[in-house]
């Protein structure tokens, strides 16, 4: 009888282990407010329809126009708010960790899902994810499950490196080899901001190079990374 | 790669509080005058700010032009810009206009340039120049092979006209063009006619939305398409209502696109998004996407990209195993009266900015004219789906043998964009475009915001009736400040608190005077105690 206690108990407590490695979380899943829903039933609402999500500010693009765009996360998932409605002053106060509930619509735009025309308020809360190692992902369809998390690529090899005009002054597109295959990887210039040394060093990344890379795994027409960190080995 | 377009409209609009703000009580610039001599002792360094499609030969040609034009010309010197958008050399020209730093030529939109003359003698008038027997078109010191005033095409320079003057050389010219999947058009039992009716692309687009019992797109076997979809919407409202003869705005800026036949088009487009037949890019993503991987039927897109369309496109963002293999046929846009087609004339033109030192103005017009020159028309042309502007070129030997050899390659000869660019070439007569006037550029946004609003709407759920179509009017009317004439700058109200600079320059200038009348009365009452 212990044997078998023991056995099923092992057995729960891997198959819990996995069910919260399985997408890279923490396994600590918050209780969402009133009205909320959690990241499973955002995950499962279909395309088009009005969503109210609670999450974290990660990064955001830089403020225009009364809108911003915002890379978001929750401990279960990830969520990119594609130019919510925000004014200059609240843009502000969207630093990284901030908690903000949204409402929107789920929509998709060449593969990437995201949330359009959401307007938000602020809550009491913070949280900043990790990055989530998703090498091994590479190449399957199990990668697209990270959609929008901050994420990390190890020992990529740097194959090509262009300026989205030919020179800079906007996106840089950054491509990595990793065990035969490229994977096009984009610093994306409104999320980059002013930061001028990143820029710089991602403009001069040389090919043949090998680093490891962090970003927000952005989707266009596949995985299209925006790289918020490079480390050359 | 391509990415989602992002015009820097808060940027914009504050940058142009500020043009208009710094032209408060300013007089510019003198007019502009031709020099007798273009003084060649001199050296010139003007700056040129161009816009390419993203498209490397593109951005090659600027700079052999310049190299070119530095060759025949070595007292002038050409820096270059390069941009990717239209909006952003909008953003920046406004922001350089209120510290004079405007660049001295620009590729642009006669829309934009209509907002860049809200300052004084910001932009110059070209009449003159183009008609100057020495250094106007085709004139006799102009030191290279220029085209005259009647080589250049008269609608696309017409398109260049803003208040009875000319403003801006024409550069390359495109329009709109369906790229359609005529694989799937047969499947569906119908064959694609020369022009195709609104009608008729519906009619289509709603068939193909029967599924099979895997839940597929039985027309094309998968589980994503939308039949049609349209790149431009405010171009697809325009042109609409252009081809009904409906009101758009008066050429003096009246607006009239709040109107019946505005509201019965949003009721018509609105009921094909309902059931899934049509989307546009800004909800969905690029047309040409969807048709290279056989989910659409229908791709309305500019002749400038065509290079993007077809299965065998030069140019593609999907992935190799997404792509499909079909037939691709070029067609003009729907028209609702196939004998009297219309189609919007879009494409770059050049302007030219003023500088206190009219050799440096007239450098830059040998420049901006060098462009109109055939070996740039040409090459750029050939680069995408535009037609060169000039006849000079049009009718050359190398463009005609260019044209002659569609789908002889898959890249400088590929078949899609030289079809694009003789729909064009065919049917210049049948271009139009929209009146220009400050403000007119939030106008052709409003246009497209309607459709994408009508277009959501029914994707989520709501029901487009006429109480949401006077919402939608009502909001697009306040959010793109839409009153019923734009003309003549912006209200008022719309110009937003005074600068800080002008608040304490007003209040200076108060003060002075509060500061002059206390002397005066001072003196005044010093002098009256003397008297007494």
């Amino acid at each position: 009888m212990k044997k078998v206690l023991a056995t099923v108990l092992t057995l729960a407590m891997v198959a819990s282990m996995l069910t919260a490695c399985g997408n890279g979380k923490s396994g600590e899943s918050e209780k969402k407010s009133e009205g909320v829903m959690t990241y499973a039933e955002y995950d499962a609402a279909a395309l088009d329809s009005e969503v109210t999500i609670e999450a974290y500010v990660q990064a955001h693009q830089s403020w225009w126009d009364n809108k911003i765009t915002v890379y978001a996360a929750d401990k279960d998932g990830a969520y990119f708010l594609y130019e919510m409605a925000c004014s200059e002053e609240d843009a502000a106060k969207l630093t990284p960790g901030t908690k903000f509930k949204a409402t929107g619509y789920k929509s998709e735009w060449s593969g990437e899902i995201e949330i359009t025309d959401a307007t938000f308020e602020i809550e009491e809360g913070n949280y900043v994810a990790s990055p989530v190692d998703v090498t091994k992902f590479l190449g399957t369809d199990d990668l697209q499950k990270y959609q929008n998390q901050l994420v990390s690529f190890k020992d990529m090899t740097v194959s090509a490196v262009s300026y989205k005009n030919n020179e800079p002054g906007d996106d840089i597109y950054v491509n990595f080899t990793k065990d035969g295959n490229e994977y096009y990887f984009c610093l994306e210039y409104y999320l980059n901001g002013d930061d001028a040394d990143f820029y710089n060093m991602v403009g001069s990344l040389e090919v043949g190079k090998v680093c490891d890379v962090e970003g927000f795994l952005y989707w266009y027409e596949g995985p299209n990374p925006h790289i918020t960190k490079v480390t050359v080995k | 790669m391509r990415k989602r377009m992002r015009f820097m409209a808060a940027l914009l609009s504050a940058a142009i509080m500020t043009l208009l703000s710094g032209c408060h009580g300013s007089r510019g610039l003198d007019d502009f005058k031709i020099p007798e001599e273009f003084d060649v002792s001199r050296s010139y360094e003007i700056t040129f700010w161009a816009k390419n499609d993203n498209n490397k030969s593109q951005q090659d040609i600027y700079k052999k032009a310049i190299s070119d034009f530095e060759k025949i010309y070595p007292n002038i010197k050409v820096n270059m810009r390069l941009y990717a958008d239209y909006g952003r050399i909008y953003n920046d020209v406004i922001t350089n206009i209120s510290t004079s730093t405007t660049p001295n030529v620009c590729i642009t939109y006669p829309d934009h340039i209509a907002t860049y003359m809200s300052g004084i003698n910001i932009v110059v008038p070209l009449d003159d120049l183009i008609d100057d027997p020495r250094y106007g078109l085709g004139g006799s010191s102009v030191s290279f092979d220029s085209p005259s005033r009647a080589e250049v095409v008269p609608e696309f320079l017409g398109e260049c006209y803003l208040g009875g003057a000319c403003y801006a050389l024409p550069f390359m010219r495109s329009t709109e063009a369906l790229y359609i999947n005529e694989d799937l058009v047969n499947a569906l039992g119908y064959e694609v006619p020369d022009i195709l009716t609104w009608d008729f692309v519906w009619e289509v687009s709603e068939k193909a939305l029967d599924k099979d019992s895997s839940g597929n797109y039985a027309v094309n076997g998968q589980k994503v398409l939308i039949p049609f979809i349209y790149k431009s919407t405010d171009n697809m409202m325009i042109s609409m209502l252009k081809q009904l003869n409906a009101g758009y705005s008066t050429d003096d800026g009246q607006i009239e696109i709040f109107n019946d036949t505005t509201r019965q088009l949003l009721g018509d487009i609105s009921s094909h998004a309902r059931t899934g037949a049509f989307s546009t890019f800004k909800i969905s993503s690029y047309p040409g996407n969807f048709l290279n991987a056989g989910q659409c039927i229908f791709a309305l897109d500019s002749t400038a990209g065509a290079t993007w369309m077809g299965s065998d496109a030069p140019l593609s963002d999907i992935a190799e195993s997404n792509k499909r293999t079909f037939n691709t046929v070029v067609r003009p846009i729907p028209q609702f009266d196939t004998s009297d087609p219309k189609m919007i004339s879009q494409g770059p033109s050049v302007c030219i900015f003023n500088k206190e030192d009219p050799q440096e103005v007239l450098a830059s017009w040998l420049f901006a004219q060098f462009l109109l020159t055939n070996d740039i028309q040409i090459a750029y042309s050939e680069t995408e789906g535009y037609v060169p502007v000039t006849s000079k070129a049009q009718d050359s030997d190398e463009y005609r043998e260019y044209l002659s050899l569609s789908g002889s390659d898959q890249n400088e000869h590929y078949r899609i964009k030289i079809e694009a660019a003789k729909l064009l070439l065919d049917n210049t007569s049948n271009t139009f475009v929209t009146p220009v006037f400050n403000g007119s550029a939030s106008l052709r946004d409003a246009a497209g915001a309607l459709i994408e609003n009508v277009t959501k709407a029914e994707r989520r759920g709501t029901k487009v009736d006429d109480a949401f179509i006077d919402k939608t009017f009502s909001d697009v009317r306040s959010l793109y400040k839409l009153d019923s004439s734009l003309s003549g700058a912006m209200k008022k109200d719309s110009m937003g608190p005074m600068p800080r600079a002008s608040v304490i320059l007003l209040w200076s200038l108060g003060l002075v005077w509060v500061f002059i009348s206390a002397v005066y009365i001072t003196r005044f009452i010093k002098d009256k105690k003397k008297d007494n």
